[in-house]
């Protein structure tokens, strides 16, 4: 018995041998990602100057990198860039949290409950018909035009992508492995924790990433509705004042909160699941 | 058969399906003793996981019980340790945490499930293969680690599925002359389902044959082959009557 063990050809390569190799793949890939970033934001960069230069469109149209750089250096040193980043940041990040936990939360007990879920799916549905942005004029009625009702819309936008992707990633846990924790006398806490949350994390990340991009837009849309603070408060300002660089500083204000929030996205992806790669 | 380990009582099973039920097993007797290997066969769809499910107290039959201890079971109990068809391990965790897994749960403290868990492994042949992913395995090596989470656990009693039915011959080989090995040094009773006559006359004090369903025990062999089973009992005429008896009890 022994030695048809020590025969067997796989176990003379020591594992860590494999292991190096594709870690350092790996790594390598990730420092060409790193570099792709930056390297196509300049190209963007330089291909605006060019249309800028060559079309010579007015300011108001189109203003060149420059101009755009020097209102971007001046609202973040008087302040008003921080001042309205941080409201949007809040509220993105709010209603992220409220629509994430209402919506895991509701989504698990769903996918528990299949006669729960037929009770109530014709209900969920019906209301995606109606797009949540449409309903932000009411919100704004209703709770005024602070904070609340910004969270509120990126709860809405952001709940139901999360809930379907819950019901998804918690239905679609191997059955073997139910089993398995069953034989094993694994309660409801411990199955939920060992089995069920790392078996759903592929999918539940992929919500939380459509979950972030949707957010952001929620509190925009929201902002434009109504509000004296924020991005796109600032956003819809500048269209009143004609000052087309401050609508571009404030629109990479908001493309820098998109990517932060996407990259933090796809870092966790990579600490979380890195027993896929 | 003075003490069983392991007993079936007038067990039944239905299955509730969309055209009424479906009887998968019918009223079956039998009893396990300690320290018994028994191999059950039947053909495809007669039964078997179902039987071996009920035994493991995975599933509630409809009629009869199963008797441990001359009590009846209701939930898996501890001194039973299952092996699957397939090896159902957690992808996300190493060979290690996945070995580990039944203590977890039991809470044992993570260190004394570590250091157990790397006996078991060794046991089977994989103490390289500690910190590998399951993805990085062969399928053998990957039914020797749910073999290794299976004896983790200190079974008296170890149900087989099948679990080496996905693999090719010789690794089947090999991994039944493991489990051999393994049920004489741990001193367990060994219920163990295959397709595979061959593989329960070498294995086996005891076959079962089920009937087409609903399954009955359409027959009960004593394998009467010397142990330690020498490596070329297959070729003896005795090894080739009692396979032969086993296929026609399949057949009839
Ligand atoms: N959950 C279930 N619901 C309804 N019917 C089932 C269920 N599980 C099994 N059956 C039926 O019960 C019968 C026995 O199934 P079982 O899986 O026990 O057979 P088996 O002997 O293990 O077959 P195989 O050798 O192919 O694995 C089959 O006819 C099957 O269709
Ligand atoms: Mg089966």
């Amino acid at each position: 018995m022994q030695q048809t063990i020590k025969i067997a050809p796989h176990q003379q390569t020591h594992p860590l041998d494999r292991h190096v190799g594709r870690k350092s793949v790996g790594r390598q890939k990730y420092r060409l990602e790193m570099l792709a970033l930056p390297g196509g934001v300049l190209l963007l960069i330089g291909l605006w100057a060019l249309i800028a230069k060559v079309g010579n469109y007015p300011t108001f149209i189109l203003p060149d990198p420059v101009s755009v750089f020097n209102e971007l250096a001046e609202i973040t040193l008087d302040g008003t860039l921080w001042h309205h980043t941080q409201t949007t940041l809040f509220e993105i990040l709010g209603g992220l949290t409220l629509g994430l936990s209402t919506a895991t939360l509701l989504g698990y007990v769903l996918a528990k409950s299949p006669l729960l879920e037929r009770l109530t799916g014709p209900y969920i549905v019906a209301s995606q018909s109606v797009p949540a942005i449409a309903i932000a004029p009411l919100l704004v009625i209703w709770f005024g035009s602070g904070k609340i009702s910004k969270i509120l819309i990126c709860a809405l936008v952001v709940f139901f992508p999360i809930l379907v992707n819950t019901i998804v990633g918690i239905r679609s846990v191997d059955q073997g492995l139910k089993t398995l924790m069953h034989s094993l006398r694994a309660n409801r806490w411990q199955t939920f924790v060992m089995l069920e949350i790392p078996a759903a994390m592929p999918v539940l990340l992929g919500g939380l990433k459509i979950g972030v991009t949707l957010s952001v837009i929620g509190a925009v849309v929201g902002e434009f509705v109504g509000s004296d603070r924020g991005l796109g408060y600032l956003i819809n300002l500048s269209k009143g004042l004609f000052n087309t660089p401050l609508m571009f500083a404030a629109l990479i204000a908001l493309g820098t909160i998109s990517l932060s929030l996407y990259l933090i996205v796809t870092g966790l992806e990579r600490w979380l699941l890195a027993w896929r790669r | 058969m003075t003490s069983a380990i392991l007993q079936a009582k007038s067990l039944s099973k239905a299955y509730e399906t969309t055209h009424g039920d479906l009887l998968a097993i019918d009223h079956i007797n039998f009893s396990v003793a300690p320290g018994e290997f028994v191999c059950i066969v039947g053909p495809s769809g007669s039964g078997k996981t179902t039987l071996l499910q009920m035994l493991g107290g995975l599933l509630l039959p409809t009629t009869g019980a199963v008797l441990t201890n001359d009590r009846p079971l209701v939930e898996p109990p501890p001194e039973i340790s299952i092996v699957f068809q397939k090896p159902n391990l957690m992808p996300w965790r190493t060979v290690l945490e996945n070995v580990i897994l039944p203590l977890q749960i039991e809470g044992t403290s993570r260190q004394e499930a570590a250091e157990k868990a790397r006996k078991v492994l060794q046991l089977v042949g994989l103490s390289d293969f500690a910190q590998s992913h399951p993805k990085e395995l062969s399928g053998g090596m990957e039914q020797r680690v749910a073999l290794a989470r299976a004896l983790i656990q200190q079974p008296r009693i170890l149900l087989l599925d099948e679990p080496f039915g996905a693999l090719d011959a010789l690794t089947r080989e090999r991994l039944n002359r493991e489990i051999l090995r393994l049920w004489q040094t741990q001193q367990l009773t060994a219920i163990m389902v295959t397709h595979n006559i061959h593989e329960a006359v070498l294995l086996a004090d005891r076959v079962l044959v089920l009937s087409p369903r609903p399954a009955i025990i359409a027959a009960d062999f004593h394998i009467d082959l010397p142990r330690p089973r020498p490596p070329d009992i297959e070729y003896t005429e005795r090894f080739g009557a009692l396979a032969y008896q086993i296929r026609q009890a399949i057949r009839e």
